[in-house]
């Protein structure tokens, strides 16, 4: 589990002072993490609407599923919204249930 | 209390005519108006694609109607719309208490930032060439997420 390691591991260090033993490891765990934003409150999205495809489809990857919140570090009231906006738009046909 | 807003969304089969989408907006118009709604507006949104098949069709046309009225006249339509066959799908959904919470929050927010405009000695609207332009942006951007990454 790639993403699971963040939260024990002092997650945001982007490299900081390499100790000389754990050059490696150390290195490998820190070095494509950057730091998340949520989108919607970044660009101060307040509505979420599911008639809105364009702003749902990154949050929907090929295979159907909604995209989690540790991926795309959406907040947890977007999140929220996000989700029933997603369910919406798939109940009339906007955004598939699976793909396969 | 005021009125209660849904929205109305149905998808007829791509082969229909100009006069069946006119014929079920009428239908639709008749019962609202029957049980003292009100239709704010109506957008005809054409042929889309649908993301998956319903009942062996690739495309549909979408209609959405903006009503005011009550859960009663909500459920009757639900109830008429599921019998009708040239509708392949329909969806309501009660819209007033979100937009109600959006407009909450954009008050608040304005507001707020003006607040602050004001204490720190500015006038209260962001003036044109202010701040920020599009041209000179930097690399903070790049943290926002806008795609799949894994």
């Amino acid at each position: 589990m790639p993403f699971g390691q963040g939260r024990s591991g002092g997650g945001r260090g982007r490299g900081g002072d390499k100790k000389p033993g754990d050059k490696e490891k150390g290195q490998r765990r820190t070095l494509f993490r950057r730091r998340k934003v949520c989108k919607f409150c970044a660009d101060k999205i307040d509505d979420i609407n599911y008639k809105d495809v364009k702003l749902i489809g990154p949050f929907v990857p090929e295979r159907g599923k909604i995209l989690p919140r540790r991926i795309s570090g959406t907040c947890a009231m977007h999140q929220r919204k996000l989700q029933t906006a997603i369910k919406r738009a798939r109940q009339i046909a906007l955004i598939p249930y699976v793909t396969d | 209390m005021a009125g209660r807003q849904y929205e109305l969304v149905y998808i007829l089969p791509p082969d229909s005519t100009e006069q069946q989408v006119t014929d079920l907006h009428a239908q639709v118009e008749s019962v609202v108006s029957r049980m003292h709604g009100h239709i704010e507006k109506t957008d005809n949104w054409g042929r889309k694609r649908l993301a998956y098949e319903i009942g062996h069709n690739k495309e549909g046309l979408y209609v959405l109607e903006v009503i005011n009225g009550t859960g009663e006249l909500m459920k009757e339509l639900d109830r008429r719309l599921k019998v009708l066959d040239q509708v392949i799908r329909h969806m309501i959904v009660r819209v007033d208490e979100e937009k109600k919470v959006v407009e909450r929050t954009q008050t608040k927010r304005r507001t707020e930032s003006e607040r602050r405009r004001v204490k720190r000695g500015l006038p209260p609207q962001r003036q044109p060439g202010e701040g920020r332009q599009s041209g000179e942006m930097d690399e903070s951007d790049d943290d926002r997420f806008d795609g799949v990454e894994v």
